[in-house]
């Protein structure tokens, strides 16, 4: 299978839904010079004249209005620039986004999709590397994806793109330039709440969202050089989540270690660790661990930056402490 | 569409006054007999501002409303017997009753719904306009929001954009003096709303809400000037609240004489329905009176004997 970058996957899903929905529209800050700010909607001037809509910097505006048009109809995205932002147009999101649908008892239909981009870059601080997926998977009436591969990027935008539910579609900042094989059929769509196997293994489950489905691959490299299997599940959404994935493996090994970028407080992996000892305790060999961001907001100077996330390293070494210790030879 | 204001048409706009004020009298009272669960917003004392606005729409155009919904809702075609079963809680209600007062919606006629959020209903409307204005659908939307809306950083927003963007879109303020509980004074160092459409060159028109004939005007023009490509009109409608912000304001801010005499002076039903009669367009209007009387007490009746939603309820409607 050819492949290409989570960009242009990306791309690729923005310009075949653009191509299959003559009312599909697109709207945004700087869509289109330079290709937008991350180089998405190249050429998409010209082959969708008057469908991409370039507004001020009014992130309320931009959402609400997506909202307007999407409830009228649709499809519509709305791209906000970093993750960040999202914090000045919640009302738009949680408020009026979320929740039109259960107000009007059913009437409204939301084929909205805001799309992203989340986590840790480059040095760019505080208000531009936030993983801020849990508040939005804590309001029901959202959907939240986080595809963590070119093919995963493609396939989940296609289908919000083709849901009637507000879709909150996080991309991150590091995969945009990943490469990997993805499918060039116009049909390649994967269903919200499907998690993925990354990787198989009978010692531990590891799950793992957006970026850090890579840590958790590098780790297990690692690992199975020690000789520890480990399985690296991907739920690729947050809301749904796909509990049957994470039980059933969680079953198989016994052991569960859930990693995300976010702060690892009130963060998505605290809810999948809550739900693994509620629901399969039994199953368990011990108790649920879990890794995530510190409690502080993200630091530009590389040092510190590198450890206010993550590392596969931090992985391997959690994931060493929740083996059973071997007896010396 | 008929921009003559004939009189059947002015006959037809105080009989829809009448039916939203009879309609918020109703409510209020079987919320005081402990038959309304939520809160009120009452519409008593605006109902010029809503049937002139929406007189000069068409059942497809599309309106975004506020906390003070009802009129908007009834103005634009909604029935009121559905929108009392949502008051009541009912499952016959246009939201199955988990929307309420403050979320009434009816798609079927172009209302958006009711907002619970001061300062939603522009994005929401501007996007309803953006789409109609893609998809050449000659519609227009209608933002309804209050002088106390207009603090939000969101007429900002969407006042610029929808300027930018040229698109079919009537910003309508209803201007009762009042945020919650606070004079306008106290709040906004600017003397009228109208004032701002400048700086987003876009027309700006402030005028008396109670004049019903006026607001259609004024609404039928702005109509036209977002049909033809020119963009928004930003319409301040100067109006009054006879209640206080909600059914349970003890309006502390304001004596119960100058609400008197709002009630006497201002009051955009009696001085209409005066003028109707002494044109001899409306005879004793008797008639109209009854079957408004009759349609709300069938409303009522209608809310009363419909059903909770099951349990199951709950749980639908929030994903698609």
């Amino acid at each position: 299978m050819r492949e290409i970058t989570y960009r242009e996957a990306i791309r690729e899903a923005l310009s075949e839904e653009m191509r299959r929905s003559p009312r599909m529209i697109i709207m945004g800050e700087d869509l289109l010079p330079g290709g937008g700010s991350f180089g998405m909607h190249l050429n998409f001037g010209e082959l969708f004249p008057g469908r991409m809509i370039e507004t001020p910097i009014s992130e309320a505006a931009i959402v609400g209005t997506a909202l307007g048009a999407a409830m009228t109809g649709g499809p519509v995205v709305a791209e906000i620039m970093y993750s960040d932002f999202m914090t000045v147009c919640m009302d738009e999101v949680v408020n009026q986004a979320a929740k039109i649908r259960y107000m009007s008892g059913g009437q409204a239909r939301v084929p909205l999709v805001v799309r992203t981009p989340y986590g840790i870059a480059k040095g760019i601080a505080a208000q531009h590397s936030q993983s801020l997926e849990a508040w939005y998977a804590h309001i029901p009436g959202l959907r939240v994806a986080m595809p963590a591969t070119p093919a995963d990027a493609k396939g989940l935008l296609k289908t919000a793109l083709r849901g009637e539910d507000p879709v909150i579609f996080l991309e991150h900042k590091l995969l945009y330039n990943v490469k990997g094989p993805v499918p060039e059929d116009g049909e390649h769509l994967i269903p919200f709440g499907c998690a993925s196997v990354a990787r198989s293994g009978t010692d531990l489950s590891i799950v793992a969202t957006g970026l850090m489905v890579s840590k958790a691959l590098e780790a297990a490299d690692t690992l199975a050089a020690e000789g520890i299997s480990a399985e690296v599940i991907d739920p690729r959404t947050v809301s749904p989540l796909d509990w049957d994935t994470i039980f059933a493996s969680v079953e198989k090994t016994g052991r569960a270690l859930v990693v995300n970028e976010a702060t690892l407080f009130g963060s998505i992996a605290s809810e999948i660790a809550a739900t693994i000892g509620e629901k399969r305790f039994n199953a368990l060999d011990g108790p649920v661990r879990r890794i995530g961001s510190p409690f502080v907001p993200k630091p530009s100077t590389p040092g510190l930056e590198k450890l206010s996330v993550p590392s596969a390293l931090d992985v391997v070494r959690i994931a060493r402490e929740m083996m059973p210790r071997r007896r010396a030879a | 569409m008929d921009n003559d204001l004939t009189p059947e048409r002015l006959v037809g706009f105080w009989r829809d006054m009448l039916r939203i004020r009879a309609f918020e009298r109703a409510a209020v009272y079987q919320s005081s007999l402990g038959k309304i669960y939520g809160a009120l917003h009452s519409y008593e004392g605006q109902e010029s501002c809503a049937v002139g606005i929406c007189g000069a729409l068409t059942s497809e155009d599309y309106v975004a409303s506020t906390h003070r919904g009802h009129g908007h809702s009834i103005a634009k075609g909604a029935r009121m017997d559905r929108m009392m079963a949502e008051l009541f809680g009912r499952e016959t209600g246009y939201c199955k009753g988990k929307g309420g007062s403050l979320h009434i919606a009816d798609f079927s006629c172009g209302m958006l719904g009711a907002n619970g959020i001061v300062g939603a209903s522009y994005a929401i409307a501007a996007g309803a306009a953006l789409n109609a204005k893609i998809s050449k659908n000659g519609r227009v939307a209608v933002a309804f929001f209050g002088d106390g809306a207009v603090t939000r950083g969101t007429f900002h927003e969407t006042t610029n954009m929808a300027s930018l963007l040229k698109l079919p879109l009537l910003l309508v303020c209803e201007n009762n003096d009042y945020a919650q509980y606070m004079h306008r004074s106290e709040t906004m160092v600017f003397d009228n709303v109208a004032d701002l459409a400048s700086n987003y060159k876009i027309p700006g028109v402030q005028l008396d809400g109670n004049d019903v004939r006026a607001v259609f005007r004024a609404a039928t023009t702005a109509r036209e000037r977002a049909l033809a490509g020119d963009g928004p009109t930003l319409l301040e409608l100067k109006t009054q609240r006879f209640t206080g912000h909600s059914s349970g304001d003890p309006q502390v801010y304001r004596t119960k004489a100058s609400v008197d005499e709002l009630r006497r002076t201002r009051d955009p039903i009696a001085a209409f329905e005066r003028e109707l009669m002494d044109a001899e367009m409306l005879g004793d209007g008797d008639a109209i009176r009854a079957a408004v009387d009759a349609e709300v007490a069938a409303a009522v009746a209608f809310a009363e004997a419909s059903a909770y939603p099951n349990d199951e309820e709950l749980f639908s409607d929030v994903y698609a």
